[in-house]
């Protein structure tokens, strides 16, 4: 069963990935700038690669 | 591209591949396991110093067998796998350093939109159809490593011959992916990458010196901490996708696409323009098919996939590698097409003569400095895993040396590859050669599987006579090879243009590309082994107790 702080780092996590895509689409659309967008997407990575490390487990198949 | 991850080792290009395959499903204390007992044979060899060579050859057999011994057997029941296992692993294995590259030659290739589009569908789906009809199929009924399978088929010698070469490419392959990882660490630093096609065949000493630094740290890495990098590889591959797909979106509008109503006719005229950049042969549908097709074709056609789908429940899990293909080989290649051609526009809108789409510039022109991180892992975490598989491999050969010695080995042929520019340049060539020559051996598992039993030909014959080495194997995997080589190569190189006048007419006219060659390599190599097969089980029948 998920604590309720692998919960939370997995909501940190999917909102990183949001923005690592959405900005994208802003910018397309011409309301962002490429600049704001670059710093969105740094933000995005940050956030989804310091919380993903502690819920996706390791494997352990075979 | 291969699949060559933790995820798919003896994969990837990538796999960056691999054909190479010690994926999840193989727990890594089988190695440590495997580690250990090459200690115990070390130690055994150095006190028993009058080996003979044919000691040693046997020794050799013995050792590589060793290390695929937990694979032996068939896989238990108890620990088939689901949809969500491969679906997961197949989203994730297939987006790799190298997608940044090969997207890109497509582009300087000269293809069109259409070519880009309905060729790379095309081929990805004959690669999906491959793995669910040819691999899994006997991957499930089987359930053996396709080590053993080839073993079984074409005996040790063979086997042995096969592992090796395939170490080799694995450490050609990890030094693509060093030379991807290293045009992420030289932009920051203002080094420039060299530009092959502008002519410069030799980087500059400070590029060399950062590549040997990431070279270096890959190769020790991988002796200290393949589990740890392997835990971190399953953490940046649902985050990839994302920034190849964010970072063409953002593209688009440099190169004038509005909205969805002119983004055809922008593709069409500024990114898949049907012009080759000068020094490249022009591409077009049939290549992107081939290219496609061709990428992992060692894994599907080649059965390398065996490995991991011994593990599935039903052969209809094949299909699962949909989901690897187009997010890797159509989404991946796509974006990184737009992110190559949006960074040559705005060069040469700045007033650069030779713009150089290096994956590090790409990357950070169109998703800044995640881009460069996401280049920087792409090719490390998919180079550590095929340098520790070649590695492995290598120590097969030679026992006396100790684990992390044989690694920093294989490391420095992997950094020596990284060096040459030629390599990325050619990649599509180099990704071309290596399918087709592995290729062979798994229409041999085919045949053998579905067509033996129908002529009244013995399956697994090699093994059940006890031969060492199975000279139909031989002539089809070579044949096969040799000849559709030699079908390209005399209307590519001028030292081999001879051959046409002792060919006859239409293959004189024939002139097939290397991606155009798939179907006939599988042809040729099935008909010469089972010829051969059928020559060779007349002349020497099986005995009653061999055909248990």
């Amino acid at each position: 069963m998920k604590t309720a702080r692998t919960r939370i780092l997995q909501v940190i996590s999917f909102a990183g990935l949001g923005l690592s895509i959405v900005p994208s689409f802003l910018v397309f659309g011409g309301v962002l700038s490429k600049e704001l967008y670059f710093h969105l997407m740094t933000a995005g990575m940050l956030m989804w690669f310091s919380t993903a490390v502690f819920w996706i487990r390791k494997d352990h198949l075979g | 591209m291969f699949p060559v991850g933790w995820r798919g080792l003896l994969s990837g290009v990538d796999g960056t591949g691999g054909i190479f395959y010690k994926r999840e499903f193989e727990p890594h204390d089988k190695i440590f396991r495997f580690e250990r007992e090459q200690g115990d044979m070390s130690t055994k060899t150095q006190s028993t110093p009058a080996s003979v060579p044919s000691k040693v050859k046997s020794t050799l057999i013995e050792r590589l067998d060793a290390l695929y011994e937990y694979d032996r057997e068939p896989v238990h029941e108890s620990k088939l796998q689901g949809w969500r296992t491969f679906i997961a692993m197949f989203s994730s294995e297939h987006i790799a350093g190298t997608e940044f590259v090969l997207g890109t030659l497509l582009v300087l290739h000269g293809v069109r939109a259409v070519d880009v589009f309905g060729g790379l569908a095309l081929g990805n789906l004959l690669a999906v159809l491959s793995w669910a009809f040819m691999c899994a199929p006997i991957a499930v009924k089987e359930r053996l490593t396709i080590y053993w399978q080839i073993r079984k088929i074409a005996g040790p010698y063979l086997t042995v011959l096969y592992s090796g070469l395939f170490a080799l490419i694995l450490c050609l392959l990890a030094g693509s992916m060093v030379n991807v990882s290293t045009t992420a660490v030289t932009l920051p630093l203002g080094i420039a990458s060299p530009n092959y096609a502008a002519g410069q065949t030799v980087p500059s000493v400070p590029w060399i010196l950062i590549a040997v630094g990431v070279g270096t740290a890959i190769a020790v890495l991988a002796v200290l901490g393949f589990e740890r990098l392997a835990h971190f590889a399953k953490v940046v591959a649902p985050w990839m996708p994302f920034v190849f797909l964010s970072g063409a979106i953002a593209s688009l509008p440099s190169l004038g696409v509005t909205g969805l109503g002119n983004f055809w006719q922008i593709a069409n005229e500024k990114i898949w323009t049907g012009e080759p950049y000068p020094g490249q042969m022009p591409y077009r549908f049939w290549h992107c098919v081939g290219l496609a097709w061709l990428c992992n074709i060692a894994q599907h056609m080649g059965m390398g996939d065996v490995t991991i789908f011994r593990y599935a429940r039903k052969w209809q899990m094949g299909f699962c590698s949909a989901f690897g293909m187009f997010i890797g080989h159509y989404m991946a290649w796509i974006c990184s097409g737009v992110l190559c051609a949006a960074f040559v526009h705005a060069q040469r809108e700045a007033g650069a003569a030779a713009p150089n789409p290096t994956p590090g510039n790409i990357a950070m022109f169109g998703a800044g400095y995640a881009g460069i991180v996401c280049v920087l892992l792409a090719g490390w975490t998919t180079a550590n895993p095929t340098l520790y598989r070649a590695g492995l491999a290598f120590q097969v050969a030679t026992p006396n040396w100790r684990r992390w010695a044989v690694t920093l080995a294989a490391g420095i042929l992997m950094i020596v590859t990284a060096c040459i520019p030629a390599v990325l340049h050619y990649l599509d060539r180099i990704v071309a050669y290596y399918g087709l020559f592995f290729m062979p051996l798994g229409a041999f598992i085919f045949i053998d599987f579905w067509l033996f039993p129908r002529l009244g030909l013995s399956r697994y014959y090699a093994e059940r006579r006890g031969l060492r080495f199975s000279w139909p194997a031989a002539i089809g995997w070579f044949g096969s090879f040799g000849i559709c080589f030699v079908l390209y190569a005399k209307d590519q190189y001028a030292s081999m243009a001879w051959v046409n006048s002792y060919l006859p007419g239409f293959l004189s006219r024939y002139k097939p590309d290397l991606f155009l060659q798939v179907l006939p390599a599988w042809l040729i190599a099935i008909v010469l082994y089972t010829v051969c097969s059928m020559i060779q089980q007349r002349l020497h029948p099986l005995r009653e107790e061999q055909t248990i």
